[in-house]
């Protein structure tokens, strides 16, 4: 029965968006963590998507998504100067991450869109079987 | 002349089958959204539904061995086709949320309508049967 896939595939779906959601909190959270030296400094992640193939070939009905690997940001870090900052190094300079916080609201918002879109599509596919079983009730 | 539930339901019973499997290929195509190079696909639910009534699986390989590979699609006379999107995006990915939604909440209605159909037919044989 095709319909049970769907939660399979719209669950893959909300793990892969909740995921995505994640790293956009981690990158807001440490979007002002400042450090001495560009080692120690965070980057911004982001995860890579992937579609599911359950089969060889391009008939494969139901394609899920997954979370390949998340990555960081070869982005430069930003440097400025601010000697009387605690974690200075000694020329004076502080390190600050590469989170672009705009990329991240915009990423966050869509991310909980398309979270919104598979809940509808999972509650659809829900009544759609519920009907499916009341035949002839 | 005996009864026969296939001829009874119509054209119902295989539509509900299509519109089942069309719902799985949108809600790929919705669980997508965001992945890099996928591309949105469909089933012309016509042509598949002509094929299903029709029988006409003549265009398709036939196995004659147990050993060959019959994929699916090629048992249930459905074929999935790419969707040609109206705007294209930097990612090459083809899925359009909008288009995708009002795919499948339309998909999902005529399925329920097919549904209330068949159970409609159902109840009439009921009552046929009660005689009351």
């Amino acid at each position: 029965m095709s319909l049970f896939n769907i939660f399979d595939i719209s669950g893959s779906a909300l793990q892969a968006q909740s995921v995505r959601l994640n790293t956009t909190s981690s990158n807001l959270a440490n979007a002002n963590s400042i450090s001495s030296s560009t080692g120690e400094t965070y980057r911004a992640r982001h995860p890579v998507f992937a579609p599911i193939m359950k089969d060889f070939g391009a008939q494969d009905s139901s394609v899920g998504v997954k979370v390949m690997g998340i990555v960081e940001s070869q982005r430069p870090l930003r440097r400025e100067y601010n000697p009387e900052h605690p974690l200075a190094d000694e020329e004076g300079f502080i390190y600050l991450p590469n989170v672009n916080v705009v990329e991240e609201m915009a990423n966050m918002i869509s991310a909980s869109r398309a979270y919104q879109t598979n809940v509808e599509v999972m509650n659809s596919a829900k009544q759609m079987l519920m009907r499916t079983l009341a035949i002839g009730q | 002349m005996p009864f026969s539930f296939d001829s009874y339901l119509g054209v119902h019973e295989p539509a509900l089958y299509i519109r089942a499997k069309r719902a799985d290929v949108l809600a790929s195509n919705l669980a997508n959204v965001d992945t890099p190079n996928f591309k949105a696909r469909d089933i012309d639910f016509n042509a598949a539904l002509n094929a299903v009534t029709s029988g006409q699986t003549a265009s398709m390989p036939r196995a004659t061995h147990t050993n060959h590979i019959q994929p699916e699609s090629f048992i249930s006379g459905y074929e999935l086709q790419y969707r040609t999107p109206y705007q294209t995006s930097l990612d090459g990915n083809t899925v359009e949320h909008q288009v995708e939604v009002a795919a499948f909440s339309d998909n999902a209605m005529r399925y329920l309508a097919s549904l209330r159909i068949i159970s409609g037919k159902f109840n009439t044989l009921r009552t046929a049967i009660k005689g009351q």
